[in-house]
């Protein structure tokens, strides 16, 4: 007989004295233990660690009063984020239009002065970070929903138009994204319709909405390319 | 407390459960997958306002009309103009890669200065100013020294305000040496000028012809103006028209054409005239709108008896004949000229032989012939004063010695442009001004023409890209490119018509470069004496709203004018020009057995414009395989030297040796190679440069006796296995 297979004899005859011996060494308790502790560090390391290591943040070039210019203005959001005649959506105003008003600082806050000192005067554009910008390979229309559906500007953005102040841009380290896409909430549970703005959350209102969105015949909801040209 | 196996087993099967209960697996995995959609260097076009802005395309001179799409200030597509006169819609591929140009990495994007040896691309970032003060001082120098002949220019065109005001500079400035760079306009202006006896130029009315008979021009591989080309050939389809092609090798052209009539090359003026011959003995001419006929008949009859064309043309006796017949029996009958995009100048023989054709049919000025089309004539600024420096030089030859002696006919010779400086011409030149034009790519004989450019102290180029001539320049002033700027571009190109399109500054000016106008009224203004009184412009683009005049508003309204009513140069053709020896190809026959020529192709840009990066991906792997570039040969050809498909081989004519590979081809006849132009770039950028070989470097110049225009349409070759 090899030295290999006394070997394995040992061990078996080792195993079996423990357990008919019946001397409790505590082991059981400790696996228990163990068992707590890997569970309880996994569970903070991917609700707490994990999301502070994801996301990044960014300022904004100044702060921006939302407030402010709603009171200003006479058509609401659409004053400033407006549909072009060929039905597209302007998205953040260009200088240009902030010219308009701006052209000399309106106010003495020290925002208006890096804004007039470092954009206006220098003719360059406001590298705005945008919060709902959706991934590349996604198709959205402003005016199909705002104009064709009648939805407001809430329902997907929040009470955005009564923020006093810009609050930091936080951004996906892995796809380089808002981290408004996923939402907040690292689990992705949501209460208010604008907390998240995945697919899901579209496909959500879209079928409730579900009579007119068809365009699939095979599933009869609407087909990827609705929105994945 | 041990830690053993069992714990630390639990303590994983604990952290495996809690990171499953925990977003962290399911995040990463959406995450990941949305990296992985979202590869940072897959373009994306940018978001925000879309707008058209129409100018006119002048990377060949087609002349077709634009439509930019932008989106916010980048140009992101352009696309034909819609009811444009000369393309309406559609575009070529050249046309569509021109925001490469615009965008690419090729652009010169400064004005810069020469710290290194030629062509070692050492340079120095100068300002406008220097750069301007650079030019004046060498130039007033030279002049006041009593030498402002011994400067010369070389540009793509010589019609235009651009143009214009470059020559205008030469003229005040003192020089002869305006040079047009080659091509068949060259032949077409003579050929109208003898045929008509007035300045003018050819122009076809394809479009309503019922029997095109085309001698080797590649209508479909981008000759007159390519798309009004392409438009022409889906008309012809869809009226039954007859195309015949008569050319060496199976083209596109060929391909696309009702019937494709081999012959052996350089022969196409004896089939012409083979072919008038058969119409002449068999009645079937109409004789109204020409002269000299009765004396030509007899040349005519005697020289090109049938048997002996089709001895020389290789092209069977009753061919002639159907072709004759077909000619004779249509009703609108045209013939064409001028080899694949017609970028050598060819000779008077053939294009004279072929415009007698559209003559003999009775077709000249008619719905669906050729017109005698008068050269546009909105330029009328008055003379530039010369003064005492700027006579005397006006009064010296020119290097190319165009205008006098045996070469009086002809305007321009860019051609013997390498031999003069090389140490043919009456006196050594000093400096070369180089608008739109890439001759150490383009010219004929490139060793010759670099061992000219060796020799010529100063360079300057005005090139928007870096192409072989702005490598070998020693002062570099970039025009804007066609996006950029105001131009007025008047077209030619066979038009049946007048066209003059307005390229309007699409994008602003994406680097310091500077509108060429405005370089030469800077210069001229910087000069001053007579010089800067014959430039009274403030700016370039007063100098062409005043030029345009009335067509200035119609312009800016729709982006073209255009005349329909021609009011032709001449109606009657005399028959002349036809008499001269047939171009022969250079080299002795025992030494090279084969014939090489050169072929284009609408995927090669044949002109200074380099093929853009989309443009080069299109060329086959049977034209250029890696670097490689390939000659085609018929299986029987290469069999003969031991070669086939793919091989490597050595080709040597009389001017140069290259290495290239085989390419079998049952469509050229044996004993004939052919190559594509517009390869073998050695500047621009990894998507063109050392790609294939530059045919130029194969052949060279062969001048026509007529002219001394070139006519060269191949040269003698041998290949062996390397
Ligand atoms: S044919 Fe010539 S002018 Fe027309 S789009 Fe092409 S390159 Fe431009």
């Amino acid at each position: 007989m090899s030295t290999l297979d006394d070997k394995a004899k040992g061990v078996m005859d080792d195993d079996a004295a423990h357990a008919e011996g019946g001397e409790d060494t505590g082991a059981g308790g400790f696996i228990i233990l163990f068992f707590i502790i890997g569970f309880a560090a996994s569970m903070v390391l991917g609700w707490v660690v994990f999301p502070q290591f994801l996301y990044s943040q960014k300022q904004q070039p100044f702060s921006f009063n939302h407030a402010l210019h709603v009171g200003e203005v006479g058509d609401g959001c659409e004053s400033c984020h407006f549909f072009r005649e060929d039905g597209s959506f302007s998205g953040i105003p260009k200088l240009a239009q902030c010219t308009e008003c701006h052209e000399e600082p309106m106010g003495e806050t020290e925002d208006e002065a890096i804004f007039v000192e470092q954009y206006v005067t220098r003719d360059r554009e406001v590298p705005w970070l945008s919060y709902s910008r959706q991934p590349d390979c996604v198709f959205f229309s402003h005016v199909a929903h705002v104009v064709g559906a009648k939805m407001d500007c809430v329902t997907c953005h929040g009470h955005i138009g009564e923020s006093e102040s810009s609050r930091p841009y936080e951004y996906n380290r892995v796809t380089g994204y808002s981290r408004d896409i996923w939402g907040k909430n690292i689990a992705g549970f949501k209460r208010n319709s604008w907390d998240r703005m995945k697919m899901d959350d579209c496909a959500q209102c879209h079928k409730e909405a579900g009579i007119i969105h068809t365009s699939s015949v095979q599933t009869e909801r609407d087909a990827c390319f609705v929105c994945h040209k | 407390m041990k830690v053993d196996r069992r714990s630390f087993l639990s303590f994983v099967i604990g952290g495996a459960a809690g990171t499953a209960l925990s977003p962290l697996p399911w995040k990463l995995i959406d995450d990941s997958s949305i990296w992985s959609q979202m590869w940072p260097w897959t373009p994306v076009p940018p978001d925000g306002e879309v707008v058209y802005e129409d100018s006119t395309c002048s990377l060949c001179p087609g002349g077709c009309g634009i439509s930019v799409r932008k989106v916010d200030n980048r140009a992101v597509k352009i696309e034909g103009k819609k009811g444009h006169p000369v393309n309406d819609g559609g575009i070529c591929i050249l046309g569509l890669s021109g925001l490469q140009l615009l965008y690419g990495p090729t652009r010169i994007k400064t004005p810069m200065k020469r710290i290194g040896e030629r062509g070692e691309g050492k340079w120095r970032k100068i300002s406008w100013d220097e750069a301007t003060a650079i030019l004046t001082e060498k130039l007033t120098d030279i002049r006041n020294r009593g030498e402002a002949h011994t400067v010369a220019a070389i540009a793509e065109s010589d019609s235009g305000t651009v143009p214009a005001l470059l020559q205008r500079f030469m003229t005040a400035y003192g020089s002869p040496n305006f040079i047009r760079t080659s091509s068949q306009v060259d032949a077409d202006e003579l050929a109208v000028k003898t045929l008509f006896g007035a300045t003018g130029r050819a122009g076809f009315d394809l479009e309503n012809a019922d029997y095109v008979l085309s001698f080797g021009a590649g209508l479909v591989d981008g000759w007159g103006s390519p798309v009004r080309m392409f438009r022409a050939g889906s008309l012809w389809k869809e009226k039954n028209v007859a195309v015949v092609q008569v050319e060496p090798r199976l083209s596109n052209s060929a391909a696309k054409a009702t019937r494709w009539v081999p012959i052996n090359p350089g022969t196409e003026a004896d089939l012409a005239l083979g072919i008038a011959a058969v119409l002449v003995s068999q009645n079937m001419v109409d004789t109204g709108g020409v002269s000299g006929f009765g004396s030509w008949k007899s040349d005519l009859l005697s020289n090109y008896p049938t048997q002996k064309v089709s001895q020389t043309t290789g092209v069977a006796a009753d061919v002639i004949v159907d072709l004759a017949k077909g000619f004779a029996k249509a009703d609108r009958p045209l013939a064409l000229c001028g080899r694949g995009k017609g970028l050598v100048a060819g000779s008077l023989r053939e294009t004279a032989a072929v415009y007698a054709l559209n003559a003999l049919a009775g077709n000249i000025n008619r719905t669906g012939g050729m017109w005698a089309v008068p050269e546009s004539d909105y330029i009328q600024w008055p003379k530039a004063a010369t003064d005492k420096l700027a006579s005397a030089g006006l009064r010296q030859p020119r290097i190319d010695g165009a205008g006098a002696g045996r070469y009086a006919d002809s305007r321009y010779l860019p051609n013997r442009l390498a031999d003069g400086v090389n140490g043919e011409g009456p006196y050594p030149l000093q400096v070369l001004l180089v608008a739109g034009a890439n001759p150490c790519h383009d010219l004929p004989d490139s060793k010759n023409v670099r061992a000219a450019f060796a020799r010529i102290p100063f360079i300057v180029s005005f090139s928007s890209f870096n192409d072989e001539t702005s490598a070998m320049a020693d002062l570099l002033l970039p025009d804007h490119v066609y996006l950029e700027r105001y131009e007025d571009v008047p077209v030619g190109a066979g038009l049946a018509r007048q066209v003059i399109g307005l390229s309007r500054p699409v994008v602003s000016a994406q680097f310091n470069t500077r509108h060429l106008g405005e370089t030469v009224i800077a210069a001229a203004r910087a000069m001053g004496g007579s010089i800067a009184d014959a430039f009274p412009w403030p700016d370039y683009e007063t100098c062409l709203e005043e030029t345009l005049g009335e067509k200035w508003d119609t312009l800016m309204e729709t982006g073209v004018w255009v005349e329909n009513d021609i009011d032709p140069v001449a109606d009657t053709v005399r028959l002349a020009g036809m008499d001269a020896p047939a171009i022969q190809a250079e080299g002795d026959v025992d030494r090279f057995p084969l014939l090489l020529v050169p072929y284009d192709s609408i995927r090669i840009s044949g002109g200074t414009i380099g093929d853009p990066p989309f443009m080069i991906k299109t060329v086959a792997d049977t034209v250029i395989k890696g670097k490689d570039g390939f000659v085609e040969v018929n299986p029987q050809t290469a069999s003969a030297a031991g070669l086939t498909e793919g091989d490597m081989a050595t080709l040597s004519t009389p001017r140069g040796e290259v290495r290239v590979r085989i390419h079998l081809f049952e469509g050229i006849k044996p004993g004939v190679a052919a190559m594509a132009r517009g390869l073998g770039h050695t500047a621009y950028d990894g998507y063109l440069a050392e790609k294939g070989v530059n045919v130029n470097e194969l052949i060279g110049p062969v001048e026509d006796p007529s002219s001394g225009h070139d006519a060269a349409w191949g040269i003698r070759a041998k290949l062996a296995k390397a």
